[in-house]
């Protein structure tokens, strides 16, 4: 394995370096920042430092649970409660791991650890769509992406922090809409890249249906999970009995 | 520094830390079998789609489709398909819901 990955030193550092992954972390640094900024906002009414704001962005560094978090401790909700829910809230990390740990297989468990604790829906969402069709990943690139990621995220929730009050409407400048496009992309290059767009696309679909009925009759949170993995079984599902789909053409 | 905040940030960034490693210390030992790899190969696309159908379809806990924004979705669409640039998906979209919230 070793001599594997020193055969091709020079166009490896290139292609999977450092340096690719902070620019391929690039365009979620919009969506990030506005999301951010907002936590940052929500934390300051709040009542947080900026020093809690910062240890908050570092240490939990995961976007709606920083919003559920600051809004309860100001609704006087005990430290017990908020952590469970911040439990159920991030428990989507587990599926998104899952989906990315293979790629890393070939890595000592101390990277694996290192790689797997800065795992966020941007990172997630670039780094599947970035290793769609390869079998492993550079541990320098996922890392470049992955501190891109946080230093964006801190300097945002600061910026929310300080200057909050300053900005009135950021609604009118599209901010929060960076997001929803980001993974409007993500979509349509996963279905470039995989070339299995019938089956893509009903899975696509079925998430969407689950997501939205799961947000409205349970929880946002379940919604996402009972999303996915209903979704995902089913594409393996149609898979097993249609074969591959369009994967062959 | 108040008690309540330092154990509500020592508590919850365990149990976000937790199964953000689990995966990632449980697959480097484990090898999954294949049916399991093909069902986890699903798993962007699924995430990615919730997350989606939640942003345009759902507005504080109701079924509430956003006009502008599936509109938007649009060009961003694809502009992300045709030039495999994830920032002209963003900025598309962004420039797009500027003009519509806007002007329309």
């Amino acid at each position: 394995m070793k001599n594997g990955t020193l055969a091709q030193p020079a166009q490896k550092a290139t292609a999977d370096g450092f340096m690719q992954g902070v620019r391929d972390c690039l365009p979620t640094v919009l969506g990030y920042l506005s999301i951010g900024f907002a936590a940052g906002v929500v934390e300051r009414t709040a009542g947080f430092s900026m020093l809690k704001i910062a240890l908050i962005s570092l240490l939990l560094y995961a976007g709606s649970a920083q919003f559920i978090a600051a809004g309860m401790m100001m609704a006087g909700m005990p430290p017990s409660a908020i952590v469970v829910t911040v439990f159920f809230v991030n428990l989507r990390h587990l599926l998104m791991g899952a989906a990315l740990a293979p790629f890393f297989r070939h890595l000592p468990l101390w990277k694996n650890v290192l790689l797997g604790a800065q795992l966020t829906d941007e990172t997630f969402g670039v780094a599947a769509t970035r290793l769609a069709g390869k079998d492993r990943a550079s541990f320098s690139w996922m890392l470049g992406l992955n501190v891109t990621a946080y230093l964006n995220w801190l300097v945002a929730n600061l910026a929310g922090g300080l200057f909050g009050d300053w900005i009135a409407e950021p609604e009118r400048f599209g901010l929060d809409y960076a997001l929803p496009a980001m993974f409007l992309g993500l979509l349509a290059l996963q279905w470039r890249e995989r070339a299995n767009g019938r089956l893509d696309g009903i899975v696509a679909l079925s998430a969407v249906a689950v997501a939205v009925a799961g947000s409205v009759w349970l929880s946002p949170h379940v919604g996402v999970m009972l999303a996915t993995v209903l979704a995902a079984t089913i594409g393996l599902v149609l898979e097993k009995r249609w074969g591959t789909g369009g994967r062959q053409s | 520094m108040s008690e309540a905040f330092f154990w509500m940030l020592l508590g919850a960034s365990v149990v976000t830390l937790i199964p953000r490693i689990l995966p990632f210390i449980v697959l480097s030992k484990i090898h999954l079998p294949d049916w399991g790899m093909r069902w986890l190969g699903y798993i962007p696309v699924a995430v990615m789609a919730a997350l989606l159908g939640q942003s345009l379809l759902v507005a504080d806990g109701r079924f509430a489709p956003q006009p502008e924004e599936l509109l938007a979705a649009v060009p961003a669409l694809l502009a992300a398909y045709f030039t495999r640039s994830l920032l002209a998906a963003v900025l598309v979209g962004m420039m797009v819901i500027i003009v519509l919230r806007n002007l329309a």
